[in-house]
């Protein structure tokens, strides 16, 4: 990775903060634990670094890096799983009676 | 893996896969954009799980032909245990469960970032060795140990506390403001020593291990000072740590999906951090330094011994209600813990059968989450319209009959707009003390987690209903039925 390449990393951080602060700047107090909650899930993102260490193949022998990898894995599932389906449990409660 | 780096050629395999990444960034954009909307929060929840979804597979696709089992294995077991625990959690313990979850996603993030270090091998310096980026990948791999450790412990000791497993009282250890400096720089200067200037696998390793247990420790003296009443803004912040730990794993594999996605859940959760604390208005810095709620006010109005205070009883509320045109519930936490709020919907049905006009006030941060009460609330079928903000109907208390206060304290508590000397002073708090009359339902007349004297209690027009919120709240009912 060279600089043009870290730089490039950078531009997109810089422009996806600007993103999520105007993404939520208008929500309803209502929404901020459901939205806390589905984001949080979003952040087990982390997974496909963990799938990549967790992988066997070519340039990729099994070791030490693939048992920490599969734990990752199951911890950012949890997150992923567990989070997204709270937040379904949270969301689907906001129903419009009239 | 490379998009970027432009010197490899592209394979069909990793065309695709970006392809879905890019895809699925854009669906989590659409997703946030719709979860914050209560008519298509649902549908982008689902819309962010297909994304996530999307990313897996690509993932696979990219990788080609590798034996997946470990990741499956992963998979598998971590899936089992996410939905076993979203299935059998009660919706009073949401705020806790998030917190719980958000660890295993800060914990996760601190795995990928040492797996990522015994994948290399190599010789030389962490800078050297890494094969993504040289020393601005040894530094991220660092910062993602970091983040992701401090993001772990914070949120273990978050959900102790408010699952009352531990006291939810600040700790407040002598100079912890020294010690929570030294557990950050320590880490950080190990960090630099393990890029520059440490050589070789063994003690390379044994440095970012001693960077891991050392932020494991820093996690937890941030966080126990914190008071339970602030542990909403603690979980926020935390959320948004555990975001920028997953953008800094990014970096560590140049994969920009992980950038993307982190950096927005970064972004997201410090202004929800920023949202909450003006609804309590406090400052950020004010919370996570302050220890508040640790010390006794001893300012003019703040202790005291209460005066003058009434009470009444469940027969003479259900009196009242059963006569009043126009009501107010205002519930707080107190709800949440007596498990209340079926209680709450069935004596607001009767009530509205005999023609009264029911309406909820929910203060921006009553409960233990902004939003707590609503999703209690809505777990208990009460329409979403009656539901009022407290912006909406703060001016309204002056023409309510009765003002039904049910757990909830420091939110109500007059004293936030006039005395000077109080804490809470500046708070935005609901005007119930403008009703006719207001029944406050709890168990004593002890402090809230602010530790402030409420002056409401003193109120002519305000009567304490002492004893558990969903018990009176039954006692009341029948009372009305048998009216």
């Amino acid at each position: 990775m060279d600089t043009g390449a870290i730089l490039m990393l950078l531009y997109v951080f810089v422009l996806a903060c600007f993103a999520g602060y105007q993404l939520i700047s208008k929500v309803p107090p209502t929404l901020h634990t459901p939205l806390m909650s589905g984001a949080n899930a979003i952040s087990g993102i982390t997974i496909l670094g963990a799938m990549l260490a967790a992988r066997v193949g070519p340039g990729a022998p099994f070791n030490i890096s693939t048992i920490l990898g599969a734990i990752a894995v199951a911890l950012a599932t949890i997150n992923v799983v567990g989070g997204f389906m709270v937040t379904d449990r949270m969301m689907g409660m906001f129903k419009s009676k009239k | 893996m490379d998009f970027i780096a432009a010197t490899e050629p592209m394979h069909l395999n990793h065309l695709l896969a970006n392809f879905g990444y890019l895809v699925s960034v854009v669906m989590f954009m659409l997703a946030i954009m719709r979860m914050g909307r209560v008519k298509t929060a649902r549908s982008g929840n689902f819309l962010a799980a297909a994304a996530m979804l999307l990313a897996v597979v690509s993932s696979f696709v990219e990788m080609g032909q590798i034996e997946p089992w470990y990741i499956v294995g992963g998979l598998v077991v971590g899936g089992a245990v996410g939905a076993i625990m979203a299935k059998k959690v009660q919706m009073t313990q949401m705020p806790e469960m998030v917190a719980l979850l958000n660890g295993f996603g800060g914990l996760a993030s601190t795995f990928v970032g040492l797996a990522t270090f015994f994948s290399m091998g190599g010789s030389g310096t962490l800078g050297q060795m890494m094969r993504e980026g040289g020393w601005f990948g040894g530094m991220n791999l660092v910062l993602t140990l970091i983040v992701g450790s401090v993001t772990f412990t914070g949120s273990v000791i978050a959900f102790l506390k408010l699952s009352e497993k531990m006291s939810g009282k600040p700790i407040l250890l002598p100079g912890r403001h020294v010690l929570n400096g030294i557990l950050l720089l320590v880490p950080l200067v190990l960090g630099v020593g393990a890029v520059w200037f440490v050589q070789g696998v063994p003690v390379i390793a044994a440095v970012l291990i001693l960077i891991v247990l050392l932020t494991f420790v820093l996690g937890v003296t941030i966080v126990i000072p914190i008071g339970g009443g602030d542990m909403p803004v603690v979980i926020s912040l935390l959320n948004s740590y555990s975001g920028i730990a997953a953008a800094l794993a990014g970096f560590t594999i140049n994969e920009p999906v992980l950038v993307v996605s982190g950096s927005l859940v970064g972004a997201s959760g410090l202004i929800l951090t920023q949202i909450m604390c003006k609804a309590m208005n406090r400052s950020l810095a004010n919370v996570m330094f302050g220890g508040f709620g640790a010390e006794a006010p001893t300012g003019g109005g703040g202790g005291g011994e209460y005066v003058g205070v009434k009470s009444s009883d469940p027969e003479s509320v259900a009196m009242i209600l059963a006569d009043a045109g126009n009501i107010v519930i205002v519930p707080g936490y107190g709800m949440a813990v007596a498990q209340a709020q079926h209680a709450v919907r069935e004596m607001a049905n009767i009530l509205e059968e005999k023609g009264a006009n029911i309406r909820y006030a929910v203060h921006p941060v009553a409960g233990r989450m902004p939003g707590h009460m609503n999703v209690l609330l809505a777990e208990a079928n009460v329409p979403y319209e009656q539901l009022f903000e407290m912006d909406q109907i703060n001016d309204d208390f002056r023409n309510v009959d009765v003002v039904l206060v049910i757990g909830a304290n420091d939110t109500v508590n007059p004293s936030a707009k006039t005395d000077k000397s109080s804490p809470l002073y500046g708070m935005p708090v609901m005007n119930v003390e403008e009703a006719r009359t207001v029944f406050t339902m709890k168990r004593s007349l002890g402090s809230g987690f602010a530790q402030v004297k409420n002056t409401l209690f003193e109120c002519q027009n305000n009567y304490m209903v002492y004893g558990d919120a969903r018990k009176t709240l039954e006692e009341i009912i029948k009372a009305l039925k048998e009216d």
